[in-house]
C-alpha cells in the first residue's frame, strides 16, 4: 500500500485564551496547516475534526462542519466528519485520516482538533471530562475521572513498589520541556516538592499531577498525493497508526493499573512501521495524569521505566525524552487538540524546529493518545524516511 | 475641584476565621490562608444590613466634621446587597441620618465599585454648583454560596464619604475604564452570585485595575513612586498585592490599605474602606492613588492630595478602621450560618 505523509502541521497557543472562541482557535490552527503545507483549502478532499465534548463545553456539536463553514470550503461539500473518542479524539481523527488516505479514497486530507474548555467553569469542566467515564457505573457513584487516577495510583504503588516521588516526576519533566515552547499553556518550571505540596486534586494526586483545563487547536494536512509531498518542503511519513480499547470502566478489568490497550496499540503501531521499540527517538505520551504517564511508560519500556524515571532518562537530551513538547500537564490538554498536536510537535522535532527543546537527531517518533484511564489508546509513528 | 470633606466606616465586630470554614468543607486552611492571603472575614449580625452599616458608617463620618446637615444636598449608597429589590436604602438613610428633604438620593449597583461611582456622582454635582455638600456610601453584606471560595471572602461593611468644597482631601482627577467583561453575576432571584473561577484574574480585575492606574497615572504624569499610599480593590489579599506589585508600587505604600486578609471582601467598601484606613493616618500634603474594581466590569481611580484642613478634621470623634478591625468577636461556622441566614428555620 502507498506511503502516508503529513506535508502541512500548525497550532494555536493553548491555554486559557479567553478572547479565542472554538471556530476561531479551529480556523486558525487550519489555515495554519494549509499555509506550511503550501496548498489551497481546495486542495483538501475530506476534513477530519476531533472534537471531545462541543456539545457542553460550548453547546455546539457538528464541530467539523462548523470548522469547514469557517474555514471557508463548504461550498466544495467534502465530506467533514467529526471523531470523538474522549480525550483520544485528536489521535482517532488521525487514525481515521490516515487509514482514508491509505486506502486510495482520498488524496490529501486534513485533521483538525479543537476544544474550549474554559468557557465553562472548572468544576463544570471537571464534570464533562468526568463524560469520559461509565455513566451508569462510575460517575452515577460519584467517581470522578481524577479519583479514578488516584485510585490507580494507590494500587500501583501497592502492586509495584513504585513511590509517590516516582511519578511526580512526570509533570517535573514535562514542564521542563513545556518552559521551552512557545505554545504551552504553563512555562514555568517546577520542582518534585511543588508537585507533592500542592492541593489535592484526589489523594494522592495534587493539582501539579494533572493536566490542566486549556482552550486550543491544532491541525495537519496529510496525504499521498506525490506532487504535493514533493512540493512540501519537509514531508514527514506516518508509519502506522493505529488504535485499542480496553473496558470502560474500570472495575471491568482485570488490573486496573495496567493499561492493555496502551500495550496492544504501541505493540502493533511498532509492528506495522517494522520497528523495533530501542528504534523509537521520542514519546510522545498522554499524562493527563502523572500516573498514567509512568503506567503508559511502563506498558512501552517494561519495568525498566521505574528505573529510568528515578535516574532522568526522560529528559529531551537523555536517552529516551518523554514529552518533549511539555506533554498534557504543560504544554495544555484542549481534549480533542490534544492528540492533533502531539502530531504537530513530532513534525518540529523531525523538521529540526523545536527550538531550545530539540531532540538531537531524532528519526522516529511515537505519539500516544488516549481516551479516559486506558480505555482507547491509539498510537502513531511519525519519522524520516 | 471637589475634596473629602469627611469620611468614616463601619465594620461588623463578628468574624470567622478562614480555618473555621475550611474545617467544614474539607479543605487546606493553609491553601486559603497563603494562596488567597484571607485570615478571617467580617460577619454581619442577625440584626445589621446594608441600611444600618451604611447609617453607622455615615454617622461615623458625620461626627468627624462639622459641616451642617442642611448642606447636605445628595445622598447616594452603592451597594450589591440592598436589604430591598424595590424600595431605596437612600431614603430611608436620609431619615435615619437627620438629613434634609430636599436632597437627592439614590440607591446604586455596580458589583464592587457601586461605592465609588456615587462617589464620583457627588463630585459632579458640587463640581457643577447642584449641590454644596454630598454623601456617597459603599455598603455591603455579600454573599457566598456554602462550600464556594467566595464564602472565605464575602464579608460586610461600609465606608461613607462626604465630598464638597472645602474638604481637607482634593481628588484631584478621576477616571474609569469600563467594559462588558462577565466575571461575576447574580441574577434577579439567586440567593448566590456565580463567578467565573479563573476568568475574574486576568481578563477581569487585573485588566481593569491596571490599565485605570496607569491611564490615571499617564494622564496625571506620575509614576509610583510620587503616591505616599496605593490602594486597589481588594477581593481577597492576593489580587491587590500582585496588582501593587506589577505597577511598581512597594509594599509600604500599600499595607496600610490592605484589609481584606483580616476583614474578607467588603464589595462595595472594599477599596474605600482601604482608603479610610489610610486617610485615618495620612498628613498634609500626602497623594494617594485609589483604584476600585467592579465586576462586569469596570475600574473608577482616584488621585487624591491631603491638604492642610486635614488639621479641623476631628478623626477622634469616630472609630479608625484599625480600631474596628481590631475588636473581633469570633464566630463558629454554625453560628456564622444562623446569622447568615444559610439555615431553613420553621417558618421561613
Amino acid at each position: 500500500m502507498r506511503d502516508v505523509y503529513i506535508i502541512g502541521a500548525g497550532t494555536t497557543k493553548f491555554g486559557e485564551l479567553w478572547d479565542s472562541s472554538l471556530r476561531e482557535l479551529a480556523s486558525e490552527a487550519g489555515l495554519k496547516a494549509l499555509m506550511d503545507a503550501g496548498i489551497y483549502a481546495e486542495d483538501i478532499d475530506a476534513l477530519y475534526g476531533a472534537n471531545t465534548s462541543g456539545g457542553q463545553f460550548v453547546d455546539q456539536e457538528q464541530v467539523a462542519a462548523l470548522i469547514a463553514d469557517y474555514s471557508g470550503i463548504s461550498e466544495l461539500n467534502i465530506p467533514s466528519i467529526r471523531i470523538e473518542a474522549g480525550s483520544a479524539s485528536g489521535g482517532a481523527a488521525l487514525l481515521q485520516a490516515f487509514l482514508a488516505v491509505k486506502s486510495g479514497q482520498y488524496e490529501t486530507v486534513a485533521v483538525g482538533g479543537v476544544e474550549k474548555m474554559t468557557d465553562v467553569p472548572s468544576e463544570v469542566a471537571n464534570e464533562i471530562i468526568g463524560g469520559s467515564l461509565d455513566a451508569e457505573w462510575e460517575t452515577f457513584f460519584g467517581a470522578t475521572e481524577a479519583s479514578l487516577a488516584a485510585m490507580v495510583a494507590k494500587r500501583h504503588e501497592y502492586d509495584t513498589g513504585v513511590k509517590r516521588e516516582d511519578y511526580a516526576q512526570f509533570p517535573v519533566i514535562a514542564h521542563k520541556h513545556g518552559s521551552m515552547n512557545e505554545t504551552s499553556h504553563f512555562r514555568n518550571v517546577i520542582k518534585i516538592e511543588d508537585v507533592l505540596k500542592a492541593p489535592f486534586v484526589s489523594e494522592p494526586l495534587t493539582v501539579f499531577d494533572t493536566a490542566p483545563i486549556s482552550d486550543g487547536a491544532s491541525a495537519l494536512i496529510i496525504s499521498a498525493d506525490k506532487k504535493k509531498i514533493k512540493n512540501a518542503e519537509h514531508p514527514l511519513r506516518i508509519k502506522s497508526s493505529t488504535a485499542a480499547n480496553d473496558f470502560l470502566s474500570l472495575h471491568d478489568r482485570k488490573s486496573i493499573d495496567r493499561f492493555g490497550a496502551v500495550r496492544k496499540s504501541t505493540k502493533s503501531a511498532l509492528e506495522l512501521a517494522g520497528l523495533e521499540v530501542g528504534k523509537v527517538d521520542v514519546f510522545e505520551i498522554h499524562d493527563s495524569y502523572s500516573i498514567a504517564g509512568l503506567i503508559q511508560m511502563e506498558e512501552i519500556l517494561g519495568k525498566e521505566a521505574i528505573r529510568m524515571t528515578r535516574d532522568g532518562e526522560f529528559y529531551y537530551n537523555s536517552s529516551h525524552p518523554v514529552n518533549v513538547s511539555g506533554g498534557l500537564k504543560a504544554h495544555g490538554n484542549p481534549l480533542g487538540a490534544s492528540g492533533v498536536y502531539q502530531a504537530v510537535e513530532a513534525v518540529l522535532q523531525l523538521r529540526g524546529n523545536a527550538g531550545t527543546r530539540q531532540v538531537k537527531n531524532a528519526e522516529n517518533i511515537m505519539i500516544h493518545n488516549m481516551g479516559g484511564l486506558g480505555t482507547t489508546s491509539v498510537t502513531s509513528i511519525i519519522g524520516v524516511d | 475641584m471637589s475634596s473629602i470633606v469627611s469620611y468614616g466606616s463601619y465594620i461588623p465586630r463578628y468574624r470567622i476565621r478562614s480555618e473555621e470554614i475550611a474545617k467544614e468543607w474539607g479543605e487546606n486552611p493553609e491553601n486559603i490562608k497563603n494562596g488567597l492571603l484571607i485570615y478571617s472575614k467580617s460577619v454581619p449580625g442577625p440584626d445589621e444590613d446594608v441600611l444600618t452599616i451604611s447609617a453607622e458608617a455615615a454617622k461615623n463620618a458625620l461626627r468627624r466634621s462639622s459641616i451642617d446637615k442642611k448642606t447636605i444636598g445628595a445622598i447616594y449608597v452603592g451597594s450589591e446587597s440592598h436589604p430591598y429589590a424595590v424600595k431605596p436604602t437612600s431614603s430611608i438613610l436620609v431619615e435615619a441620618l437627620g438629613l434634609p428633604y430636599d436632597i437627592h438620593s439614590a440607591d446604586y449597583e455596580f458589583a464592587c465599585k457601586a461605592g465609588t461611582a456615587a462617589m464620583q456622582n457627588v463630585m459632579g454635582m458640587v463640581d457643577s454648583g447642584m449641590i454644596e455638600n454630598g454623601i456617597a456610601i459603599g455598603s455591603d453584606t455579600s454573599q457566598g454560596a456554602p462550600g464556594d471560595a467566595l464564602e472565605y471572602s464575602a464579608s460586610a461593611g461600609g465606608t461613607a464619604i462626604i465630598i464638597g468644597k472645602e474638604g481637607f482631601a482634593d481628588i484631584n482627577r478621576t477616571y474609569s475604564f469600563t467594559t462588558d467583561t462577565p466575571d461575576f453575576w447574580r441574577r434577579e432571584g439567586e440567593k448566590y452570585p456565580s463567578h467565573g473561577g479563573r476568568f475574574t484574574g486576568e481578563p477581569a480585575y487585573f485588566k481593569h485595575v491596571i490599565t485605570a492606574a496607569k491611564r490615571m497615572m499617564e494622564m496625571q504624569s506620575t509614576k509610583p513612586e510620587d503616591y505616599d499610599y496605593a490602594v486597589f480593590h481588594q477581593p481577597n489579599g492576593k489580587f491587590p498585592t500582585r496588582a501593587a506589585k506589577m505597577l511598581g508600587f512597594k509594599d509600604e505604600q500599600v499595607k496600610d490599605g490592605l484589609l481584606t486578609p483580616y476583614i474578607g471582601n467588603t464589595y462595595s467598601s472594599s477599596m474605600i474602606i482601604g482608603l479610610s484606613a489610610i486617610l485615618d493616618k495620612a498628613k498634609s500634603g500626602d497623594r494617594i492613588l485609589a483604584v476600585a474594581f467592579g465586576s462586569g466590569a469596570g475600574s473608577d481611580a482616584f488621585d487624591i492630595t491631603v491638604n492642610d484642613r486635614i488639621k479641623n478634621l476631628r478623626r477622634e470623634n469616630s472609630p479608625g478602621v484599625m480600631e474596628q478591625v481590631n475588636r473581633p468577636i469570633w464566630l463558629d461556622y454554625a453560628t456564622y450560618v444562623k446569622f447568615r441566614g444559610k439555615i431553613i428555620m420553621r417558618g421561613a
